[in-house]
C-alpha cells in the first residue's frame, strides 16, 4: 500500500479490497439512489457495490452525470441511499440518526469540494477551526490543532485573511486543512482540482498523497481527469450511468 | 456545539449584516419600549391612586371607642362601614379608653401610631370678635393628609406648640381678611377638668365621705394662628371642628370632655381621665381589617371604612392588563420582524448551512446557532427598549407636570418603573425573540446539505 499503482485490478475491486487490511474503510453493497425529477425517476446510483481498504487512495472516475458525486455524498452520509448498505469502518450508516451521522462525519471523515466551500465571512483560521467547534473541542486545543493543520498545508502566514483574499490553490489548501483538523481516517474529495490550473492541482494532489502515505489516511477522490488519477491513485473505479464499469 | 461557541458565532453573523440586524433589533426595542412605557404608566397611576387614598387618611385609619353595644348611634355608622359586630366583640368585657389602653393598642402588630382624638368646646377670640366652636386635635403625622395640600401658612412647628389651625369659614367669622390672621395671636377659652383633692386616701373615697368627681374650671390660653385650611382632614369623618390644635397641646390642656361626664354619671369616681376616642393609624391599608379584629378582641369598639384599596387593586390589574396588551402589540409586530430577518438569513446562508453540515454540524447545532442569533437580538432589543421606554415615560411625566403646573395644580408622579419590570422586559423580549426564531431555526436545521451545497 501507499505506492503508486495505477490501473491495478480494475475489474474486481470488491474482491481486491476484501483481501487487504482487516476492516475495509468503505463497504458499499448494492447501493441505489433514485431521484424523482418532474415525474421521471433518475437512477443516479444503480446497484453499486464496492469496497475500499483502509489507507487506500482510490479515484472515482466518470463523466459528468455518471453519479460519482452522488456516490461520494452517500458515502459521506450527506445523502441517504434509496436502497443498499454502506458501511464505514464497520459502522453501518443506515442505522444512524441524523445526529449520529453528523457526529460520524466530524469524527471519521473530512470532505473537500471542488468549489472549496469556505465560509466567506470567516478568516482562514476561523474556517479551519469551525469543525472543532462542532466537535466541542476546548478552545486552547482548538488553536493548537488549527495551527497544526494550516502548517501542514503551508498557510500559517494567511491566518487572518478572508477566503476572497486568497488564490484558488490557497483556498483549496485551507479547505484541506479544515478537512484535516479533526484528524479523520477517511478523506473524501470531490473534484478538488476542478477549479485549479494543472500545476496548482498537482500541488494539491501532492498534499493528499502525503496524507495518504504519512498519516495513513484513506482517500477517495472523485475526478474526471484520468491522467491525474493514474499518477496518484492506488486504484481507479469507473462510474457510468450510476453503475461501476470497467475503464 | 457549545452554547458559548454558538453565541460567539451568532455575534459575528449578526455583525456581518449589521444594518439589517440593527433595524430588526431597533424594531424589538420599540416594541419593548412601548410595553415598558405602558406598564410603567399603569404602575405609576396605581401608585398615585394609592398615595392619594393613603393621604386622605380614610383607609389606613381605625377609629377606636368605648364598646357600647346598647348604643344605637355607633351601630348605624358601623352598618355604613359594612361591618357587623363580631361574636368576640359581644363577649369580651368592655375596656375603658385610657392611657393604658392607648399604650396597649400601640403594640398591636401593624399599628403605626395611636393618638387620642380630643374634642372639646371652646371660644376663640380674635380682637373684638369671639366665636364658640368645637376644637379638634391632630398629630404631626397628619401633615401629609391631602387636606393640607392647599394650606395657607404652615403646619404646627412642634407636637406641643401653642399654635392653632383655623378652617377658612370659621376664620371668616373672626376677620374680614382671614389670611391676615396668620401669625396673629388669638385667645382660647375652654373648660379645664381639674381633679378634686388628689391627695385623698382610698378609705375616704370608699366611705363616700368626701366629694368625688372633678371640677370644671374656665381657663384661657393664648394661641398663635399658623395656618388657614380650606377643608378638614379625614373628610370630616371624625366630626367637624373649626380649629385644630396639635395633639400634644390638646392633651396638656386637660379640657373637660363628654367622655369624662359619661364616666362620672355611669358610676365611676371621675378620678380617672378617659379619652373620647382613639385613632389608630395602620402602616399598610391592607392590614386594617386584621388590626381592627385584634382591637375588638381586646374589648374596644372599633370601626373603619372598607379597604378601598382592594377594589382599586382589582381595577388596576385590569388596567395594567389592557396597557400591557396594547404595549405588546408593538412587540408582536417586532416579532414578525425577527421572523422575517431570520428567514431571509436562512435563505441567504443556505450554502453556509450546507457547508457546516458537511463538516460535521448536526441539525441541533444549526438550530442552536439561529436561536442564539434570535436571542442576541432579543437581548439587545430588550435592553435598548427598556432605556427607550424609560425615556418615553420620563418625558410623559415631565410633560404632564408642566401642564399641571401651568394650570396651578400640584405636580404628581404619574409614572414609575417597578424593579420587576426591568427584568421582565428583557426576559420577555428574549422569549419573544426565541419564539420568533423557532420557525427559521427549524427550517435551517432541516435543510438538505446536498441541495444546500448546490445553491449559489
Amino acid at each position: 500500500m501507499g505506492l503508486q499503482m495505477p490501473n491495478q485490478s480494475l475489474t474486481n475491486p470488491a474482491a481486491e479490497a476484501a483481501d487487504a487490511v482487516s476492516t475495509p474503510a468503505i463497504n458499499a453493497d448494492e447501493v441505489t439512489r433514485h431521484y424523482t425529477m418532474g415525474g421521471t425517476v433518475v437512477r443516479a446510483l444503480d446497484g453499486v457495490s464496492l469496497s475500499v481498504a483502509a489507507q487506500e487512495f482510490v479515484c472515482l472516475l466518470g463523466s459528468s452525470g455518471s453519479g460519482k458525486s452522488t456516490l461520494l455524498n452517500v458515502i459521506a452520509g450527506l445523502d441517504r441511499p434509496t436502497s443498499g448498505r454502506i458501511t464505514i469502518f464497520g459502522q453501518e450508516l443506515a442505522g444512524l440518526s441524523s445526529e449520529a451521522l453528523a457526529r460520524h462525519r466530524r469524527e471519521v471523515m473530512g470532505i473537500v469540494f471542488q468549489s472549496f466551500n469556505l465560509v466567506p465571512s470567516m478568516s482562514v483560521e476561523e474556517n479551519v477551526e469551525l469543525p472543532l467547534r462542532f466537535a466541542e473541542v476546548e478552545r486552547a486545543e482548538r488553536n493548537g490543532r488549527t495551527r497544526q493543520a494550516l502548517e501542514r498545508v503551508g498557510l500559517t502566514h494567511r491566518l487572518g485573511h478572508r477566503p476572497s483574499e486568497l488564490s484558488g490553490g490557497e483556498q483549496q489548501r485551507v479547505a484541506i486543512a479544515r478537512a484535516l483538523v479533526n484528524r479523520p481516517r477517511l478523506l473524501l474529495a470531490d473534484e478538488p482540482t476542478g477549479n485549479l490550473d494543472s500545476r496548482t492541482g498537482e500541488g494539491i494532489l501532492d498534499l493528499l498523497q502525503t496524507f495518504n502515505r504519512e498519516l495513513g489516511m484513506t482517500i477517495v477522490m472523485v475526478t474526471h481527469e484520468r491522467s491525474l488519477a493514474e499518477r496518484y491513485a492506488d486504484r481507479m473505479l469507473f462510474l457510468a450511468d450510476g453503475k461501476l464499469s470497467a475503464g | 456545539m457549545k452554547i458559548a461557541d454558538a453565541v460567539e458565532l451568532a455575534g459575528r453573523n449578526l455583525r456581518e449584516s449589521a444594518l439589517r440586524n440593527t433595524l430588526t433589533t431597533t424594531g424589538i426595542a420599540v416594541g419593548v419600549a412601548s410595553l415598558v412605557a405602558m406598564v410603567s404608566l399603569g404602575a405609576g397611576l396605581q401608585q398615585l391612586a394609592n398615595r392619594r387614598l393613603t393621604r386622605s387618611g380614610l383607609f389606613n385609619t381605625i377609629f377606636v371607642f368605648r364598646q357600647q353595644p346598647r348604643e344605637r348611634g355607633f351601630g348605624g355608622r358601623r352598618e355604613t362601614a359594612g361591618r357587623s359586630e363580631s361574636p368576640a366583640e359581644a363577649q369580651t368585657p368592655r375596656r375603658p379608653l385610657d392611657e393604658d389602653g392607648r399604650l396597649e393598642l400601640q403594640h398591636v402588630a401593624g399599628v403605626a401610631e395611636v393618638y387620642p382624638d380630643i374634642r372639646f368646646q371652646g371660644e376663640i377670640r380674635a380682637g373684638s370678635k369671639a366665636e364658640i366652636t368645637t376644637m379638634g386635635s391632630i398629630p404631626p403625622s397628619a401633615r401629609d393628609n391631602d387636606a393640607f395640600e392647599t394650606l395657607k401658612g404652615s403646619f404646627f412647628s412642634s407636637p406641643g406648640a401653642a399654635e392653632v389651625l383655623l378652617r377658612r369659614e370659621f376664620a371668616e367669622s373672626l376677620s374680614d381678611h382671614p389670611e391676615s390672621l396668620i401669625g396673629q395671636e388669638v385667645t382660647l377659652r375652654y373648660a379645664e377638668r381639674e381633679a378634686i383633692k388628689p391627695g385623698q386616701s382610698a378609705e375616704e373615697y370608699d366611705a363616700g365621705t368626701v366629694g368625688f368627681g372633678f371640677s370644671v374650671v374656665p381657663r384661657e390660653r393664648a394661641l398663635k394662628v399658623v395656618g388657614i385650611m380650606d377643608q378638614e382632614p379625614f373628610g370630616g369623618l371624625r366630626g367637624n371642628s373649626d380649629a385644630l390644635l396639635p395633639t400634644g397641646l390638646a392633651i396638656a390642656l386637660h379640657a373637660a370632655q363628654p367622655a369624662g361626664l359619661r364616666e362620672l354619671v355611669g358610676g365611676g369616681n371621675g378620678q380617672h381621665e378617659q379619652y373620647a376616642s382613639l385613632v389608630v393609624r395602620v402602616a399598610n391599608p391592607s392590614a386594617v381589617q386584621q388590626v381592627e379584629d385584634q382591637i375588638k378582641q381586646k374589648g374596644f369598639g372599633a370601626f373603619s371604612l372598607l379597604d378601598a384599596t382592594k377594589s382599586l387593586r382589582r381595577f388596576f390589574v385590569i388596567l395594567d392588563g389592557f396597557l400591557g396588551i396594547f404595549g405588546s402589540i408593538a412587540l408582536a409586530v417586532a416579532a414578525l420582524g425577527i421572523v422575517n430577518t431570520l428567514v431571509m438569513s436562512v435563505l441567504e446562508r443556505r450554502r453556509e448551512i450546507g457547508i457546516m453540515k458537511a463538516i460535521g454540524a448536526s441539525d441541533a447545532d444549526v438550530r442552536r446557532l439561529f436561536f442564539a442569533e434570535a436571542a442576541a437580538m432579543g437581548l439587545a432589543g430588550g435592553a435598548l427598549g427598556l432605556a427607550l421606554g424609560w425615556v418615553i415615560g420620563f418625558f410623559l411625566n415631565t410633560g404632564t407636570n408642566i401642564y399641571l403646573r401651568n394650570h396651578q395644580y400640584p405636580t404628581e408622579q404619574i409614572w414609575s418603573v417597578p424593579w420587576w419590570l426591568i427584568g421582565f422586559a428583557i426576559v420577555f423580549s428574549v422569549l419573544v425573540s426565541l419564539a420568533s426564531g423557532l420557525y427559521p431555526a427549524g427550517r435551517a436545521a432541516r435543510l438538505d446539505p446536498v441541495q444546500a451545497l448546490r445553491y449559489d
